[in-house]
């Protein structure tokens, strides 16, 4: 079904730059600015004045999280680019800052503008000239071509299938609650408030399940922030080394991977690896005997997975230990390299600090045990998450975001139900579940519906 | 064949069924000389399957009628036996009425309204053909040999064209109850550019009463206080007479599979579609094999038949398979069949070939409604005959026609449904395919379409005011409940007898009747002004005041939608040159010819992706650029 919603979307070119600008165009531009942005004292209510840049930070009202420091203005419709209310929100240029601020307007109830979008409304809205019309509906067909190889190449594809598993709880509910109103007084058991109730937390569990793919699906698009932490010698270089010469990433032309100087990309096994300070490891491989404290805090801060190196020929220092505490809770993995020479670590004392941290043990000089690493670091990336390389991960923004929507609306008739409300009130929330998973797959409901129920029920005179 | 000149009118209406009935009125009512022909007019507004109106979704469709100033709900309230609100346990949304009708009676009422109605002539006649001069409808043609002229025809010929009923290994041409079939009127539409197709419906046996066992059933009462249909009317004393309820056996399970290869539909003689939501005995039968027995209801059909409806055992099993079956059900031992159950198969236009006004595209100042649409049920047809009805009246007078949009009326998702979407069975209205069901209550169907009904010339002043009252009673009270506060004191001992949780202040009564378990009854101690308000009044402020959160989000649903539906494409739109649509698209669109973008967004091969094209293209077009 189209729809004339509020859209958002980044609308500065990808890569790093100095800032980078999100854009919600919209009746609801405001009222989602109004959401996510804070003044410098976190209270003050903005009564924002058009065209005047505000400065503050947005900060998620769900999790209270500062996500970025911005400039923020606020343009009043009719003049504005798309003629529609419009908001900008001026980032720090990093990706990072800039996507998650993104999302948390997607959350905020805003969809995700196509290409070409805000041209069309402006367009639409009569701000640009016929002369850009014929361009602005090649885009449109165009983006049509692209969007149907991939919707063919998505429902082959194991998120559909996964999305269509959890349409089918909820077209069993609908169909019970519907057969129950428009045929109540054939001889069919109602269903009932527990059995619903049932049910849909069956549904919430594959949601959720489905979502958390998402920061999975993340890494597969973007890659895994990877930090190699250890002391001077110990082999980090050789390992980058060896890990690229096998691995180095092919880099391409699609926007979003392109090489960061400070980053080396590469791909185990299909897992796109970004490695951070690549320039700091190679830097420090010959200076002082000493874990670069403040870097290798940074890098571990920001890493999704953090590779600790150790010597097998050297005793580990204080440290090193505390350097195991710390990383016990994180996604992360001890290499002990160097096992070539004769071994001077307490094995079991740090085997007991790290639990189940996966401890791998190779020879960089021998080359030995590479492939153990690459084995450990594929089974972090999937068993760490839960799930196998056969199942399905969200990549598509898009689709995380119905996705979010689906299990807001299938909450609220959870909500719903257990505040007893009728069964005609529940039914339009888990319809709207079922339509928001139906963006992903494409499907529509109204006929579904109907079908499964004369398929599965008995009624008629 | 010479024909002679049988008068000139404005309008003619081909059947005088539910559809017809509405129809003629309707165009009569907004002054129009109308002439209504029949088959027979002992078959006007004749109820030739159950004999009940409404029901899920069908009786919101009565009270929408009602409200636009049709006649089916005042029909009813004079004619009915026995009536009941369904779905009471459940939202309000979904209350639905049901009313069990005297059949003969509300025929007889129907045909003498029909009578009594200034401008319109009521006539037996067999209409064989259309007179179609360049491209228009100019009249009709009977099979006596009259011409009559009119400035628009519309078709209401329900189940009758080509009909032929089907009893097991016997089928032969008939219209329903032994009435006479046409068949020359489909050729002609066919002729004329109409695409015609090929549905199926179905009836059960009547039995005699006096040989059922009651003893073995289940007494069926109606309401205790029943509901009117129509908003002119008060709650109604009548004496109600019971319906029952019994179930099917072993033994007519084992008959039924016994005989399955006798059956019409098995044996392979029907080649047309049948409704889903009403398959036969023998094909529940058949695709609920784990189900060992059925439920029945036997309903009268009226104060002076003995006939008992058999619902729930419609069937084109051989008549005398059907002696045994019946006899198999617990308290049937002894049935009599009066008449048998058949199936039959009927010619009715595809309804994509209609416009939103139910003007048919082929043939100008053509309307049609009722199961000729391929529609189902004696209160859809009623609804798009009071729709075609209107709108051939406005056609004549040159202003724009009644269109009702999903977010109006169930009128509005049956038509449009019919008419973007097409059918592949006889449709037949469910609350379910309402999008907007919690704003289109049954309740509120005056509020939501009285003034619609003003407005078009249909509703008299007298219904009107009483609509401008109750508005105005419902906005005074609902500001009184904000302002009418109590205290802890005075509530605590009221919540506590109901077992609702205590309050520690003071609360407006709009707030605590937004408590699920609070009511009018509960509040009225403290509450005297409320002994004077009409119940209706009541009922629409608890609605209102409920389930608040939920309609104000349908509210919002509702105008994203009203967005594209206000979108109109000119009639002059040629598709094929538009080049971004797919081709799919552009064939689609060039067929249904949809009146908004809206409209176009519903039709089933046109993307999201083509409505932008079409939006940006209507804009061009719109700023006058000359290459489009």
């Amino acid at each position: 079904m189209y729809r004339e919603e509020t859209i958002a979307a980044i609308s500065t070119p990808l890569g790093e730059g100095g800032i980078g600008i999100v854009k919600i165009s919209g009746e609801r531009a405001l009222e989602i600015l109004n959401n996510v942005f804070v003044t410098k004292d976190h209270h003050q209510k903005v009564s924002w004045e058009p065209r005047k840049m505000y400065y503050g930070f947005i900060k998620n009202p769900e999790s209270q999280e500062i996500i970025d420091e911005v400039l923020a203005v606020y343009m009043k419709a009719p003049n504005t680019y798309t003629k529609e209310e419009l908001v900008e929100i001026h980032c720090h240029g990093g990706m990072v800052p800039l996507r998650k601020t993104l999302q948390l307007v997607l959350e905020q109830g805003a969809g995700m503008a196509e290409k070409g979008e805000f041209t069309k409304r402006a367009f639409l809205n009569g701000r640009l000239d016929l002369s850009q019309a014929e361009a602005v509906m090649d885009l449109i067909s165009a983006k049509t071509d692209i969007s149907h190889e991939v919707a063919l190449g998505q429902f082959e594809g194991l998120l559909s299938r996964e999305v269509q598993g959890i349409q089918e709880i909820i077209k069993d509910m609908l169909a019970h609650i519907e057969v129950s109103i428009d045929f109540s007084e054939e001889d069919i058991d109602e269903v009932t408030m527990d059995q619903l109730l049932s049910k849909s937390m069956d549904a919430k569990k594959s949601f959720q399940g489905l979502l958390q793919t998402a920061k999975t699906g993340k890494i597969l698009r973007e890659g895994l922030v990877t930090g190699i932490l250890g002391k001077t010698n110990v082999g980090k270089s050789s390992l980058l080394n060896a890990l690229l010469r096998e691995n180095r990433a092919i880099v391409t032309d699609i926007p979003g991977t392109t090489r960061d100087v400070i980053e080396e990309q590469l791909n185990v096994r299909g897992i796109p690896l970004k490695i951070l300070d690549t320039a700091g490891i190679r830097e420090t491989e010959d200076a002082v005997e000493k874990i670069g404290v403040q870097r290798s805090r940074e890098i571990f801060q920001q890493a999704d997975l953090v590779i600790f190196m150790i010597d097998a020929s050297k005793e580990l220092d204080r440290e090193d230990y505390d350097f195991l505490h710390l990383i016990k809770d994180r996604r992360a993995l001890v290499v002990v390299n160097k096992t070539d020479l004769k071994e001077a670590i307490d094995l079991s004392r740090i085997k007991s600090i790290i639990g189940d941290k996966k401890l791998v043990r190779i020879s960089l000089l021998k080359n030995k045990g590479l492939e153990a690493l690459e084995d450990a670091l594929e089974d972090m990336v999937y068993e760490g998450e839960g799930f196998s390389k056969e199942q399905p991960f969200i990549t598509n923004a898009r689709h995380q975001q119905a996705i979010s929507r689906g299990l807001q609306s299938l909450e609220d008739g959870i909500k719903a139900l257990e505040n007893r409300m009728p069964l005609d009130f529940v039914e339009g929330d888990f319809k709207n579940a079922w339509e928001s998973l139906g963006e992903v797959t494409g499907d529509t409901v109204s006929e579904d519906i109907l079908d499964h129920i004369f398929e599965n029920f008995c009624i008629g005179k | 064949m010479n024909f002679y000149n049988g008068g000139s009118y404005d309008v003619v209406v081909v059947g005088a069924g539910h559809a017809g009935c509405e129809a003629g009125l309707a165009a009569a009512r907004l002054g129009l000389k109308t002439l209504v022909l029949t088959i027979s007019l002992e078959s006007v507004a004749m109820m030739a399957c159950n004999p009940s109106i409404g029901g899920t979704g069908k009786g919101h469709l009565v009270r929408e009628v009602d409200a636009l100033g049709g006649e089916m709900g005042l029909n009813i309230d004079k004619t009915f036996i026995q009536s009941k609100m369904l779905n009471t346990g459940k939202g309000p949304a979904v209350h639905s009425l049901r009313a069990q009708a005297d059949k003969l009676q509300y025929h007889l009422q129907m045909k003498q309204t029909l009578e009594n109605q200034v401008n319109l002539t009521l006539k037996q006649g067999d209409v064989i053909d259309l007179m179609v001069e360049e491209g228009k409808a100019s009249g009709v043609k009977t099979r006596n040999g009259a011409e009559y002229h009119a400035k628009a025809v519309i078709l209401a010929t329900g189940v009758y064209l080509k009909s032929r009923i089907f009893m097991g290994e016997v089928n032969y041409p008939g219209g329903p109850d032994g009435l006479a079939t046409t068949q020359e009127l489909p050729d002609n539409l066919r002729s004329y550019g109409c695409n015609m197709r090929r549905f199926k419906t179905g009836t059960p046996a009547r039995i005699h009463g006096d040989f059922v066992d009651y003893e073995k059933m289940t007494e069926q009462m109606g309401d205790e206080e029943n509901t009117p249909f129509s908003f002119m009317n008060q709650a109604l004393k009548i004496d109600q007479i019971s319906c029952w309820l019994t179930r099917t056996t072993e033994d007519t399970k084992f008959i039924i599979e016994e005989n399955i290869h006798r059956s019409s539909m098995y044996r392979g003689d029907m080649e047309s579609v049948g409704p889903r939501y009403c398959p036969s005995i023998e094909d529940k039968i058949v695709r609920f094999t784990d189900k060992a027995t059925h439920q029945l209801f036997l309903e009268p059909e009226g104060v002076h038949t003995k006939e008992m409806y058999l619902q729930g055992m419609s069937s084109s099993l051989p008549e005398e398979v059907q002696v045994a079956m019946i006899r198999s059900v617990t308290g049937l031992e002894k049935a009599e069949i009066m008449r048998p159950a058949y199936a039959i198969e009927y010619d009715c236009i595809d309804p994509t070939d209609l416009q939103l006004s139910l003007e048919t595209k082929a043939i100008e100042n053509l309307f049609s409604a009722g199961q000729f649409n391929g529609s189902s049920g004696y209160e859809e047809a009623a609804a798009q005959g009071l729709v075609a009805g209107i709108n051939a009246s406005m056609k004549i007078k040159n202003k724009d026609p009644l269109i009702l949009d999903r977010s109006e009326a169930y009128i509005g998702v049956l038509i449009d449904d019919l008419v973007t979407k097409g059918t592949n069975e006889p449709y037949r209205m469910m609350t379910s395919r309402a999008e907007y069901r919690l704003v289109l209550r049954q309740d509120n169907a005056d509020l939501r379409l009285t003034q619609k009904g003003y407005d078009f010339g249909l509703v008299q002043q007298e219904r009107y005011q009483r609509l401008l009252v109750k508005r105005e009673e419902i906005e005074q009270e609902l500001q009184r409940l904000k302002k009418k506060k109590v205290t802890a004191r005075e509530l605590n001992p009221i919540l506590d007898t109901i077992g609702s949780s205590e309050v520690d202040t003071s609360l407006s009564l709009y707030d605590l009747l937004k408590r699920p378990e609070i009511n009018y009854k509960v509040i009225e101690p403290l509450y005297a002004e409320s002994k004077d308000l009409m119940q209706d009044v009541k009922s629409q402020c608890e609605v209102i005041i409920k389930y608040d959160g939920y309609i104000k989000k349908q509210l919002r649903q509702i105008e994203q939608f009203k967005k594209l539906e206000n979108k109109r494409i000119p009639d002059d739109v040629v598709y094929e040159r538009i080049d971004s649509l797919r081709t799919e698209a552009k064939q689609k669109l060039k067929s249904i010819r949809p009146h908004s973008v809206g409209q176009a967004s519903r039709i089933s091969g046109v993307s999201p992706a083509d409505i932008s094209v079409l939006l940006v293209y209507l804009e061009q077009r719109k700023r006058g650029n000359k290459n489009v």
